[in-house]
């Protein structure tokens, strides 16, 4: 098999820069000090610690609607992540990608909404979790 | 000690990490046009599913046995390559990435216990990016490619270490030298006429005399068995000094249209090699010949000098086209036909000619582009006039998933 190079924007991040003033924004005179911008932001480094394991999802449904994971966010997911206590996983159920918050403790995934009951997990924890949730991305801008 | 890590049916793999309902299920991924089979899940192995067997021949018998079958998507494999090498790397500082799915990563001077190592590796991988490896390791690249072997297909951890003679040796004695590292099938042949059969027979050979009776190559590859380190990292295979691309004809042809339409193809993607190994050719011979069991039998091949030495595609197919045409014998059906670049040389010491302008700039950043565009999107996303409409704008990718990585529409969706 030949090498093949292929670019990848979850390890090859694209830099959207956003300049980062030093000084408060003031009206009137602007600050000369404005045109030396110390630093410029990422949002792709601020959202991803480990791009080669970081994957993207649209979320669908309502169970977790009480933390505030609607339809239609964006997932950001780590594999890599350690999962603890109270971590929003995706987990595979049958054979599905499903978004729950883990109970380590009652070997439980829990929904955040009374309609859903805990679904549980003993002894299959391991094989189950995809990933954690590290972030979740919400549009607020009303659909046109 | 050098570490091979190589991702087990590597496409068939990728297609199921967003896939977690197929991951014991039997998969495979055809090439593009979704002509072949070039990768099947391990159920897929299990079942009998032959490689590299066209599909259509088999659908039925796939249908009955409920294999999920995908098109080749390479923008999807691309990424999770690239995800598994960069997990890769934070295991040693020195690595050379060997195909989209292998990877050489140098130990020495780290003080390791290997096969726990080796484990990590491999847990790391899955946990991260759900690419499922075998990790072979061993003194030398010749015996780690031995060691990963070791590690798919006797090995149930998945991890073989080879950190002795006795270890390495218990495994040569059971393999055959086709599975050696840079024997292909004709060199396994000369040397089967030798009685060299096994891998131990082979490592146990004079080297010398073997040398004598096929290629110097060989000397290195017998040194590595015994786990003497001859091949450093990132070394490059030695460029070739012959390209040839030639096929026989799904159907035989009397038709002069067709027979340049097949050897543009050729020639293109003798060009594209020439290119990957950043060479210049000056001429090409060019041949073809009809069935030699039919009556009538006709056969010939013509040598052209190109202008100047060049890797352009343009000027090779052209010239290519000039030299089939001569060699086209109204009335004769062609079983075969095929293209040698010839006179290669490396780029680097490349003579310029005072009379010939050479190849331009602009030339390259043309080639370059369209390679690229190739490699990114997949054989023939983009061909020559000259090759006729039979890549990708005819391709049949009726079973292509989803751009799970690359699309934001096609994100995998999570049920909440």
């Amino acid at each position: 098999m030949s090498l093949t190079r292929i670019t990848q924007p979850d390890t090859e991040l694209s830099h959207i820069q956003l300049p980062l003033f030093g000084c408060r924004v003031r009206a009137g005179f602007p600050s000369p000090a404005d045109d030396f911008i110390d630093k410029s932001l990422d949002l792709n480094e601020f959202l991803i610690k480990k791009p080669a394991a970081t994957f993207f999802a649209w979320a669908e449904g309502d169970s977790l609607r009480d933390i505030g994971i609607t339809e239609g966010d964006l997932l950001i997911i780590d594999r890599s992540v350690e999962r603890t206590q109270g971590a929003i996983v995706v987990a595979a159920i049958d054979g599905e990608l499903t978004c729950k918050i883990l109970d380590i403790r009652r070997m439980q995934l829990l929904s955040a909404n009374e309609n859903y009951p805990p679904i549980n997990v003993s002894g299959k924890e391991d094989l189950l979790i995809e990933g954690v949730v590290t972030h979740s991305i919400k549009k607020h801008l009303p659909k046109r | 000690m050098i570490a091979l890590v190589d991702c087990n049916s590597c496409y068939a793999s990728c297609e199921q990490v967003f896939r977690p309902d197929l991951r014991d299920k039997p998969v495979i991924v055809l090439s593009n046009n979704d002509g072949c089979i070039i990768a099947r899940s391990k159920e897929a192995k299990k079942l009998g599913v032959p490689d590299l067997q066209p599909f259509f021949k088999i659908e039925q018998q796939l249908k009955k046995h409920r294999v999920v079958v995908f098109s080749a998507n390479f923008r999807l494999y691309g990424d999770i390559s690239n995800q598994v090498m960069t997990t890769l790397r934070d295991f040693s500082p020195r690595v050379e990435q060997y195909s989209i799915d292998e990877m050489f990563l140098d130990f020495s001077g780290m003080d390791l216990d290997l096969n726990d190592y080796g484990s990590l590796i491999k847990e790391s991988l899955w946990q991260n990016v759900r690419m499922p490896v075998g990790v072979g390791i061993a003194p030398t690249k010749t015996l780690s490619k031995l060691a990963n072997h070791a590690a798919k297909k006797i090995k149930s951890s998945g991890v073989a270490v080879l950190d002795s003679p006795v270890k390495w040796q218990w495994l040569q004695k059971r393999l055959p030298i086709i599975k050696i590292w840079g024997v292909g099938k004709r060199l396994s042949k000369r040397l089967n006429a030798l009685g060299i059969h096994s891998v131990y027979q082979l490592a146990q050979a004079d080297p010398g005399f073997i040398r004598k009776q096929t290629s110097i190559n060989i000397e290195r590859t017998i040194r590595e068995l015994n786990g003497e380190a001859c091949i450093s990292l990132d070394e490059q295979p030695a460029p070739k000094k012959e390209i040839f691309v030639t096929r026989s004809f799904g159907k035989k042809t009397g038709s002069k249209e067709e027979l340049l339409r097949h050897i543009s193809r050729y020639a293109a993607a003798a060009a594209e090699k020439l290119r990957s190994q950043n060479s210049f050719c000056s001429s090409l011979y060019l041949f073809a010949f009809t069935s030699e069991f039919k009556p009538g039998f006709y056969s010939n091949s013509k040598v052209i000098k190109l202008p100047y030495p060049t890797s352009n595609s343009t000027i090779i197919i052209n010239h290519a086209k000039q030299g089939m045409s001569q060699l086209y014998q109204a009335g004769s059906l062609f079983a075969k036909c095929g293209i040698g670049l010839l006179d290669i040389r490396d780029r680097n010491f490349h003579q310029y000619d005072l009379f010939t302008p050479g190849q331009q700039p602009a030339t390259d950043e043309l080639m370059c582009m369209i390679d690229n565009i190739n490699r990114r999107y997949g054989r023939d996303s983009m061909t020559f006039g000259a090759e006729g409409l039979t890549g990708k704008w005819t391709m049949h990718q009726n079973r292509l998933s989803p751009s799970y990585t690359s699309s934001w529409l096609d994100l995998p969706r999570v049920n909440c």
